[in-house]
């Protein structure tokens, strides 16, 4: 941070055109399909033309008999026609522009759109390689913003330029500049190398490279931070997950019915489960293969998937809750899985889940660096016997200054086994929650990303003298709430918490979203999210 | 902000020892008359429930004892609301901390909510019909978690517009990134 140095901008922020094959990878490919069926429909009837000897009696058929052949097929080619000038026209229209404060695409030809995303607002970077854009050698790079549907997505890109792009925009976003202008010189020839590195000559040569070289580049990310699964350890987790349970008691239950020799004419009625049961499967799989997940300058990296690939880059503090936790099928192996909640909603892949799952099944060294990566503060000496108390132990484990605050001995009506577990601690910044004695879970919460918090109390708890305490966050697959804690203590946890918030949040205002400091940036708080 | 209901009110040591969850401070407490709004709605209430259980008695729809049942029980819930609605809108109240805002309600089950003022998003003030015919309206303090749920109801109409103006402008001087 000596010395502000602007980092170039990509295309010298003028505005930029798509890979060139977008039309043909958002829906061209239907209609070439389209245009080759027609094809080999009526080149018979073309060669028949001019050769003579009609036979059959289809659609063409009749249309050739009344003489209106010529017409439909003009009328189709000109459809068709129609069809590829929209689609070269919404190429030529669709264009992208980056410059120092944010990323604007505009699109359409007869409703024009232009959207405009803040980079200090950016929640997350997705890069997302479709097999068939795969084979061309594009990606698709999506920037998601808090709110519903608010992304940018560039569709799609040259694949190698990709991950430099990303680059750019999120050290244009971030405040890192000085130590950057070397790294990106670093990154920029590496990630140019490797595809070049096979020679200028061979177009083939140069997709096959890219379609087989590793999911996230070597030098992208040191190696120690990297943390994979292999996918032995993903198929056990599925087999040893409740789904599978349910489907060996759905299964048992139909070989008993089957045994008794009744009627089965009912099991079609299981079709629509069974299929919906094997997309959970098969989403589960693809959404895990090859996963990885990897500090980069810019950010958390998470990558994965075999034919169609997808990273997501989270930029520093943008994740606003995290949960360990471990299904009770796991146990055995001492597999833990984590997930997040985080606010931009970048779809990636298939349908538009945003990606939560930071880590599908790991060991508990796994759980560390993960920690260690998502929450640097968390991971320190400090605090890592915090994590593993809250991940196995229940009740107090002496020996150390901080230590989860334990619900009372009278909780035990409400929840008789997993009172001992349930308790909070305030450790730095962040606020850890751990309950469940069956199903094991330890909530992490930065206090600067708390958006508020409450206590909750019903007649039940009243007459025990206990609450419930619930941190609000964004929306997503974590909830932060513990239930039966002492009052009192909660009281005093509940003004310690929002005190933190407050304190948090005060302090990180401005470190992570302003792009230049050079430049004074008016107040704009329509656009403050 | 000047409202004759929005007095302090001290903090009671019998309350204190009990059990209840209660942060104590200067609490402001809603407008008296938000009370009618509350009877209003309760009277909704209890006309719907009252007249749906007692077409389906006079129908035959139930079996004719536990017909008379439900329409008793709907009764006595509406006159159960009828008296605890002044107690339900005395235990709404609200203070505005150094830092956050605090935001209670509820008897049977009580909340208590603290939203430091950075982390607003908006503020949306509504008025239902017939708070608009009281000169009340509803003040929501909305964050980026669905699940904040802040919402100060029988605000008088200027201390709504006064509430909002502070609470926006001291977000202004705390504001938080997301």
């Amino acid at each position: 941070m000596t010395e502000p140095v602007a980092p170039p901008l990509p295309g010298g922020g003028e505005w930029l055109r798509l890979h060139p094959a977008t039309p043909l990878l958002k829906g061209g490919i239907a209609l070439i399909a389209v245009i080759g069926f027609i094809l080999a429909n009526v080149r018979e009837r073309l060669i028949e033309a001019f050769v003579g000897g009609p036979d059959g009696g289809d659609l063409i058929e009749e249309l050739y008999l009344r003489g209106h052949l010529g017409w439909a097929i003009a009328i189709v080619l000109g459809a068709l026609l129609l069809g590829v000038v929209a689609f070269f026209l919404s190429w030529r229209m669709h264009t992208y522009r980056i410059n120092d404060e944010a990323v604007e695409v505009r699109s359409g030809i007869l409703f024009r759109t232009h959207r405009q995303a803040r980079l200090d607002r950016i929640q997350g970077i997705a890069i997302t390689r479709p097999f068939i854009a795969r084979l061309f050698g594009a990606a698709r790079l999506e920037l998601s913003v808090a709110g519903q549907d608010a992304k940018v997505q560039l569709a799609y890109l040259k694949g190698s330029d990709v991950d430099r792009l990303r680059h750019d925009i999120l050290m244009l976003a971030s405040a890192r500049r000085a130590e950057e202008g070397v790294a990106q010189g670093a990154t920029a020839g590496g990630a140019a190398g490797s595809p070049d590195a096979v020679g200028p000559d061979s177009l083939i040569g140069r997709r096959v490279t890219e379609l087989l070289a590793p999911e996230l580049d070597p030098q992208e990310a040191p190696p120690q931070s990297v943390v994979r699964i292999s996918p032995l350890r993903l198929a056990g987790s599925l087999l040893a997950s409740g789904a599978t349970l349910f489907v060996l008691v759905v299964a048992v239950v139909l070989i008993v019915v089957t045994a008794t020799g009744r009627e089965l004419g009912f099991l079609f009625l299981f079709v629509p489960a069974f299929i919906g049961g094997a997309g959970y499967y098969v989403r589960k799989v693809t959404r895990s293969l090859r996963f990885s997940i990897a500090a980069t300058p810019d950010g958390v990296r998470v990558g994965y998937g075999l034919l169609t690939t997808s990273n997501d880059t989270l930029p520093p503090g943008r994740i606003h809750a995290i949960e360990v936790y471990q299904p009770l099928l796991w146990r055995p192996f001492d597999w833990w899985a984590i997930r997040i909640n985080r606010a931009g909603h970048a779809s990636s892949g298939s349908g538009s889940q945003p990606a939560t799952t930071m880590l599908p099944v790991g060991t508990r060294g796994d759980v560390d660096k993960v920690l260690g990566l998502l929450l640097p503060g968390l991971a320190s000496a400090d605090t890592r016997h915090l994590i593993l108390a809250g991940m196995v132990s229940s009740g107090q484990t002496p020996g150390f200054a901080v230590d989860f605050v334990a619900a009372p001995r009278r909780a035990r009506w409400l929840r008789p086994f997993s009172w001992r577990r349930t308790g909070y601690a305030l450790a730095g910044d962040t606020v850890l929650l751990r309950k469940g004695l069956v199903w094991r879970q330890l909530v992490a919460v930065p206090a600067a990303r708390i958006q508020s918090l409450h206590l909750d109390q019903g007649p039940l708890a009243r007459a025990l003298d206990l609450c419930t305490l619930t941190l609000d966050t964004v929306a997503g697959p974590v909830s932060a709430s513990l239930s039966v804690l002492d009052r009192a203590g909660s009281l005093t946890a509940f003004d310690a918490i929002s005190r933190a918030a407050t304190a948090a949040g005060a302090l990180e205002d401005g470190s992570h979203r302003v792009a230049l400091p050079t430049r004074h940036q008016p107040p704009r708080p329509e656009n403050e999210r | 902000m000047s409202d004759h209901s929005n007095d302090a009110v001290p903090l009671d040591p019998a309350r204190v020892r009990s059990k209840r969850v209660e942060v104590g401070g200067d609490w402001r407490r809603v407008s008296r008359k938000y009370i009618g709004v509350e009877l209003v709605g309760v009277a909704l209430f209890g006309l719907v429930a009252i007249g749906a259980t007692l077409v389906f008695s006079l129908t035959r729809w139930f079996a004719q004892p536990f017909g008379w049942i439900l329409v008793g029980a709907a009764v006595v819930t509406t006159l159960v609301m009828f008296a605890v609605a002044p107690r339900r809108v005395r235990s709404i109240g609200y203070q505005l901390r150094d830092d956050d805002l605090l935001f209670r309600r509820g008897i049977m089950f009580h909340r208590v909510v603290s939203v430091p003022y950075g982390r607003m998003q908006l503020i949306d003030i509504n008025r239902g019909p017939v708070a608009r015919f009281l000169g009340l309206a509803e003040l929501r303090f909305v964050t980026a978690a669905a699940a904040t749920g802040v919402t100060i109801p029988g605000l008088v109409d200027s201390d709504a517009d006064a509430l909002r103006d502070t609470l926006v402008s001291l977000a202004e001087t705390r504001r938080a990134g997301l």
